[in-house]
């Protein structure tokens, strides 16, 4: 969950026309009157496009992230994002140890299951040492524990009309709750996992206590953190904005984020 | 009078083909994109690490940043004031900003890094694309061969010394010499063509997360993703370099020629000692 971008962003495209004309610099506002043209942007999004369809077309959809070693860890884990969710609810689950947390599992499912912390830990579990590439252009190298997401979709028997997997969470940016969404290929990776345990510690709560997505070949901000459901949907539309994320949503930043 | 000779008409030569002359103007608005919307994604994360990782609470050779009052560049142990300009700045309405490159430089101008990726991952694909007919048409389309091959005796130490020596001088080739690449221009040209833009397209797909994963020797080849990350940005400067210097020759040797030549592909011979009236 990698972003400090200013949520401002709404307000000033709106105000970006008035801004543009009044501006000092003339030359720089009509750049940005390019940047902020529908045309534009719809040519841009196809770059996106682009990347993710050549990715998936050309790059081995199996292909592992790098594993590295213990003496490869970042000294630091750096959290970003939210690192103490708002709300009295959260912070009562925080001081009971998460005994109580649920993770529902619902939507284009057979079986809609509804995990405790006790249920995720007595499945099978993977551990890896990955990188974590933050949109900002950062990176850390952390050991993750959890269960892979693959196994959950298979207790509860995915519909073969799913398409996509969406990520709820516990914690809420300015005005909506963070949420994340990623396509089959990914969510049925091996890497791909619900994380408890950082660096063979309970997961912190600035990095997603007590359960965070890791997806391995994608950036940051596809981890969600503070995960409280696992929802399988035909289609994006109608959810959030969208566009299959809080930051996609607010800012555009690329849905497919593995560039 | 009557006994000088006629004035010789300007010998011209049909210098740039088409393909030089269309990549030529279409890199230049690519890398202009591409650079500003880079600087944006700096803007970010104004710090630069070798290795694997690195973050916030690592040992960073290169920053960007700001005290409460002061902008500043700092490069391992060696730091510079750059208020007004890097890390601390004034933005068109007066306001103080502390992003590490200002508002003039960036695409857009205000902060937006999800815009700035926008900008820099679609122009990425016309510069990998367009270079990429550039190379083949270089290599088997005779540009190469008849522009840019470096012949035998122009490695030659002494020859290479005295090319150095006439554009620290000033004195650019005249007549028959002007209308062929000297020694200098072949090896810049050869160099950003084949070694630097390569060299960025590479360092920018090696901190692709996705790509890594398929394609592990590309990170491996430069020691990690935050090593691809700095040679990225060192390798964006030396574009920027080779632009100021190719700006400043062009300036010199005469500009209207020089840039007529890249428009229309003909370029007027400027005459060798003695042909002048």
């Amino acid at each position: 969950m990698s972003g400090i971008v200013l949520p401002r962003r709404q307000l000033i495209a709106r105000a970006g026309g008035l801004v543009a004309a009044a501006g000092a610099l003339p030359l720089l506002s009509g750049c940005d009157a390019i940047n902020e043209a529908p045309a534009v942007r719809k040519i841009l999004s196809m770059g996106e496009e682009m990347h993710r369809a050549s990715q998936r077309a050309l790059t081995d959809r199996d292909a592992l992230a790098r594993e590295f070693t213990r003496a490869d860890l970042s000294p630091v884990f750096r959290p970003n994002g939210t690192r103490l969710p708002e709300g009295e609810a959260y912070a009562a689950h925080a001081a009971r140890g998460f005994a109580d947390w649920r993770v529902a599992v619902t939507g284009l499912v057979a079986r809609p299951l509804s995990l405790s912390m006790a249920d995720i830990r007595a499945m099978p579990q993977r551990s890896q040492i990955t990188r974590h590439d933050c949109v900002e252009g950062w990176s850390a190298i952390g050991e993750w524990t959890g269960v892979q997401l693959s196994r959950v979709l298979a207790a509860a028997g995915l519909k073969d009309s799913a398409r996509y997997i969406v990520f709820r969470c516990a914690d809420r940016i300015g005005d909506a709750d963070y949420y994340e969404s990623c396509d089959l290929v990914d969510a049925l990776h091996p890497q791909t996992i619900l994380a408890w345990a950082l660096n063979r510690q309970l997961l912190p709560i600035a990095n997603g206590a007590p359960l965070r997505l890791r997806i391995e070949r994608q950036l940051g901000y596809k981890h969600a953190k503070y995960l409280s459901a696992i929802e399988a949907v035909a289609s994006l539309d109608g959810i959030g904005a969208g566009k299959g994320g809080y930051w996609e949503d607010r800012v555009d930043y690329e849905w497919y984020a593995g560039i | 009078m009557t006994d000088l000779p006629p004035a010789m008409p300007p010998v011209r030569v049909y210098r740039h083909r088409l393909p030089t002359r269309l990549w030529h103007w279409l890199n230049a608005l690519t890398l202009l994109v591409l650079l500003m919307s880079g600087l944006m994604i700096f803007n970010a994360h104004p710090r630069l690490y070798w290795g694997q990782y690195g973050a916030n609470h690592d040992r960073a050779w290169l920053e960007i940043g700001s005290t409460r009052d002061a902008g500043y560049l700092r490069v391992g142990s060696w730091k510079v004031d750059t208020t007004g300009v890097l890390g601390r700045w004034t933005d068109g309405e007066g306001a103080t900003q502390r992003w590490a490159f200002p508002s003039w430089a960036t695409i857009p101008t205000r902060y937006s890094l999800a815009d700035g990726r926008r900008w820099h991952l679609s122009f990425a694909w016309l510069l990998a694309i367009a270079l990429t007919l550039y190379m083949l048409w270089t290599a088997f389309g005779g540009h190469l061969a008849k522009d840019l091959h470096v012949r035998r005796g122009e490695w030659a130490p002494r020859h290479i010394w005295r090319d150095i020596k006439d554009h620290a001088r000033l004195r650019f080739p005249a007549g028959e010499a002007a209308a062929r690449y000297n020694i200098l221009q072949k090896l810049s040209y050869i160099g950003v063509i084949f070694v630097v833009l390569p060299l960025m397209i590479f360092t920018g797909l090696a901190m692709s997360p996705g790509f890594n994963a398929t394609a592990p020797w590309l990170i491996d080849l430069f020691g990690g993703r935050q090593s691809a990350r700095s040679i990225h940005f060192i390798a964006a400067w030396a574009l920027v370099a080779f632009f100021l210097v190719h700006i400043a020759m062009v300036l010199l040797a005469g500009p209207v020629n020089e840039v007529r030549s890249m428009i229309t592909g003909w370029f007027r011979l400027p005459p060798a000692k003695g042909e002048r009236a």
